[in-house]
């Protein structure tokens, strides 16, 4: 069973954050629960075998101002993966810090190790204006070069995040993830 | 969470703008205004232009004013000309966030994207990655009347066009799908399509003339004026 969390404010981007998500996961027969950030709490957290935070549009911010909501992901030892917001929030919580860079689009990403299914020169989306900057981050290590932390996993949990958003270009990384 | 911003929506008249427009009503969002280009380029990139026309003609239905720009079509142009009709919508209707029918189109989406957050305002698109067949069955659910007015793909004829998208044309789009890689909702220009009545509208679409234009043995459009 896998939880995933929303983090938008708006509801309109439940169905073009979260959804296509949601769509993967039925997809791959796998079992879901959807919770808003605020909504969350420790029997969620104990149900879920995984987590996923959902990303959310250009300018919604507001889940900067809901971090409290995240402190579980400090001691959590579940399987975690962010996605775009969902990285900043990661990123956040782990002591990085957010960095102004704008990127909207088709990209290639470099990916040095395999990394959920990812290797070598893969196409991805990108839809942000920040960025969490892990590079000095003692706790994470990148798998792809490219000068703005795209991909990171905690060293020694499975902590994921990603800066592109998979559930466009790259749903088996998604797969990849619920299933492992 | 917030549901009172007014939005724009980039309305083209056609199935994907009319359902996007609707979600958002539903959920609870204020339409401000619809916002129609006009390109004079027919192989528009970036909006569709068969029957664009009737954009006035639904926006009457709907209640709701529209904005109407013209632009020349070449790629950047549009883009240019878009940005400043997006504008006009603020200024005019107080407009906060624009709602778009995008649904795979990476290229489409992109550029609206850029163009919102160079303006400071939110891009919602709430067909983002949906299926294609899903999406057409919600359309026949939520009693759109949805017809096909142009066609532009093998095996397409001339029968296709004046369609209405019901269970029959969901069935047949699933086997068009699998053995030819025909895209269910048009995405790849297959065809497009005309919204003649849906749960926004006061009352369909009075359509009382019918002519078929084939340009090429896969390709033409409907044309059919209201009165």
């Amino acid at each position: 069973m896998i939880l995933v969390i929303n983090v938008s404010s708006e509801k309109l981007y439940y169905y073009e954050f979260v959804k296509p998500i949601l769509d993967i996961l039925k997809k791959g027969n796998i079992n879901f629960f959807v919770k808003k950030c605020s909504d969350v709490n420790s029997n969620d957290l104990d149900k879920a075998e995984k987590v996923i935070i959902c990303g959310t549009g250009l300018l919604d911010n507001g889940f900067l101002e809901r971090l409290d909501c995240f402190n579980w992901l400090v001691d959590f030892e579940k399987p975690v993966l962010g996605i775009c917001a969902g990285m900043h929030i990661i990123g956040l919580v782990f002591g990085c810090e957010l960095r102004k860079k704008c990127e909207i689009g088709f990209y290639f990403l470099d990916f040095i190790n395999d990394f959920l299914g990812l290797e070598g020169f893969e196409k991805a989306y990108l839809l942000h204006n920040y960025y969490a900057d892990f590079s000095s981050s003692n706790l994470f290590s990148e798998y792809c070069l490219r000068g703005l932390s795209s991909a990171v996993k905690h060293n020694y949990k499975e902590i994921y995040g990603v800066l592109f958003h998979p559930e466009v270009l790259n749903k088996n990384m998604v797969l990849k993830f619920s299933k492992k | 969470m917030s549901n009172s911003r007014k939005l724009g929506v980039l309305f083209s008249g056609g199935k994907d703008s009319c359902l996007a427009m609707h979600l958002a009503q539903k959920e609870g969002y204020e339409i401000g205004c619809l916002i129609s280009l006009f390109s004079e380029n027919k192989e528009s990139f970036m909006f569709h232009t068969p029957m664009i026309e009737m954009t006035e003609k639904q926006a009457e239905l709907m209640g709701k004013p529209l904005i109407i720009e013209k632009t020349i079509g070449t790629k950047e142009e549009e883009l240019v000309d878009l940005s400043r009709v997006i504008k006009k919508a603020i200024r005019d209707y107080g407009i906060t966030g624009i709602v778009t029918g995008a649904v795979l189109s990476v290229y489409q989406s992109s550029r609206v994207q850029k163009i919102c957050n160079e303006l400071n305002i939110y891009c919602f698109n709430p067909l983002w990655q949906r299926d294609g067949i899903e999406l057409l069955e919600e359309l026949v659910r939520e009693n759109f009347e949805v017809m096909i007015v142009g066609i532009g793909a093998y095996p397409l004829d001339e029968n296709f066009l004046g369609r209405i998208i019901d269970s029959d044309f969901v069935s047949e789009s699933k086997l068009l799908n699998e053995k030819y890689g025909i895209s269910p909702i048009g995405e790849g220009g297959e065809f497009e399509s005309l919204v003649v009545n849906c749960p926004l509208f006061r009352d369909g679409l009075n359509l009382k003339k019918f002519n078929k234009v084939m340009t090429g043995e896969n390709s033409g459009f409907l044309e059919v004026s209201s009165e």
